[in-house]
């Protein structure tokens, strides 16, 4: 008997340790095969992790909850510290910006009665959802943030992320609670934009770092340092005139873009439906990508 | 026969304790916290969990379990899918082939032995995630995100050894 039971452990120990090696094998294949897939069908991809991210969006929220308000807390702390210095600033700053108003009142009523004269089409008003960011994008690899509202509340794939200094980003993935937004610094993101002071067109490129670039400039363009960057609203997936950053660096092979909104300390973002729904398809950068600019070319012929 | 009942159900959660512990490090690791550029480099903490696992109880974390791990990292962060499962389904490999290197050593051993396959993690999430976008990636907050990742590890792998003296039958 007890050689019987010797000679089956002789046997079964390599059996479960090759069993072993075969499941490790197989399991990163799988792997692999996982990474593929998600290169090949992006949409299915993307509907499972908005359904799982869905899952895990209260327990995320529950997490987030304390994280804040001690953050919430310290700030208070912080700020005691410097009320003074910062009432004397507002109050030269508040000066300076009545002057603005005044000029800005000026201008409005001047660009109402000449829109009036010219009779020019009236960009549609955008609704506004307000949502809690419950999630951050999590490392180096991934440039996105999920925030706590989703189909019910409204949002829909390709709807703008701001706050209130800028664009932030816009939502790829959608599920009933929780949505994903895709950050501007993000390697897939490409926005239209216009360097406000002298109104040439460019795309702002992230590239999964801190420094955003700005591409595809025409030939001879001149960019000057601190030259505000705006959404140019080409494309139809941004509004035009959205504010996104300033040109941080002009080198001989890169401009640099800093983005006005820093996402990571944001707890709070805006969703705006600016019923640009149409060019929903168009939205998808993977397949953007994938047809090239013939869809661009063929949704613009169209409009 | 009641008290059996309970013995066993004490066991069983004391044996999932591991894996639980590892599930609540993935889902830490992408709550959002409000320090300027932390979104960017926050740490993979799960990594610490597995590598401490997989040296002193790695019956406790099977092979299909990490996979799931890495799944739900990428699902909740948001890289491509299936790169943090290869990235965990590799450190498991590698720890698990110098466990017998790593165990019972000073503790500093063990951290640099950590240090070593988290760069390596490192090293493969950067070209596996190049690959996947056909773009040469910064690794600057890779870099970054790999010294924090190491730095964290004392206090993790702490509360795993208590974890462990405190809940785990010694005979596993």
């Amino acid at each position: 008997m007890e050689q019987r039971s010797n000679a089956l452990i002789r046997i079964a120990v390599p059996l479960t340790s090759l069993l072993q090696r075969f499941m490790y094998l197989g399991l990163i294949l799988l792997a692999f095969g996982l990474m593929l897939f998600s290169k090949v069908d992006v949409m299915l991809v993307d509907r499972v992790r908005a359904e799982v991210t869905d899952a895990f969006a209260p327990i995320l929220e529950a997490l987030s909850r304390p994280l804040a308000t001690v953050s919430d807390g310290m700030q208070i702390f912080q700020s005691l510290n410097i009320i003074r210095e910062n009432n004397i600033f507002l109050k030269t700053e508040n000066a300076h910006l009545m002057q603005w108003q005044a000029v800005a009142r000026k201008l409005r009523a001047e660009n109402l009665a000449l829109q009036q004269l010219l009779g020019m089409v009236k960009d549609q008003n955008a609704i506004y959802t307000t949502a809690r960011i419950i999630a951050g994008s999590g490392g180096a690899l991934s440039n996105m943030l999920v925030v706590n509202s989703g189909e019910k509340n409204g949002i829909r794939k390709g709807q703008v992320v701001i706050s209130d200094l800028g664009v932030i980003g816009r939502i790829s993935e959608v599920s009933s609670r929780s949505s994903r937004v895709r950050l501007l610094t993000d390697i897939n993101s490409r926005v239209p934009v216009l360097i406000e002071n002298n109104r040439t067109r460019a795309i702002v490129a992230g590239n999964n770092a801190a420094g955003t670039k700005l591409i595809h400039l025409p030939q001879g363009a001149r960019v000057t340092l601190n030259a505000r960057i705006i959404t140019s609203g080409h494309g139809g997936a941004f509004p035009p005139g959205l504010p996104v950053g300033i040109v941080s660096s002009v080198g001989d092979s890169e401009i640099k873009v800093q983005l006005f909104v820093d996402s990571s300390r944001l707890e709070y973002v805006r969703i705006a439906d600016f019923g640009l729904d149409g060019l929903e398809d168009l939205l998808d950068l993977s397949i953007q990508k994938r047809s090239g600019l013939s869809k661009v070319g063929r949704q613009s012929a169209k409009k | 026969m009641r008290f059996a009942i309970w013995q066993k159900l004490d066991r069983l959660t004391r044996l999932f304790m591991p894996l639980a512990l590892s599930f609540l490090l993935v889902i830490l690791s992408v709550v959002q916290t409000p320090i300027t550029g932390y979104a960017q480099i926050s740490p993979v903490l799960a990594l610490a969990s597995i590598y401490h696992w997989v040296i002193y109880q790695p019956n406790l974390l099977p092979l299909f379990s990490v996979f799931i791990l890495g799944l739900l990292q990428d699902l909740l962060t948001g890289t491509p899918v299936g790169l943090y499962t290869l990235v965990f389904l590799t450190v498991y490999g590698v720890a698990l082939s110098q466990r017998r290197f790593l165990i019972g050593r000073s503790f500093i051993m063990y951290w640099f032995g950590f240090g070593v396959i988290s760069l390596m993690a490192s090293v493969e999430s950067w070209m596996l995630a190049s690959i996947w976008n056909w773009a040469l990636l910064d690794f600057t907050a890779l870099a970054f995100q790999f010294i924090i990742s190491v730095s964290m590890f004392p206090p993790l792998a702490w509360v795993c050894l208590r974890w462990q003296q405190a809940f785990l039958p010694q005979d596993l």
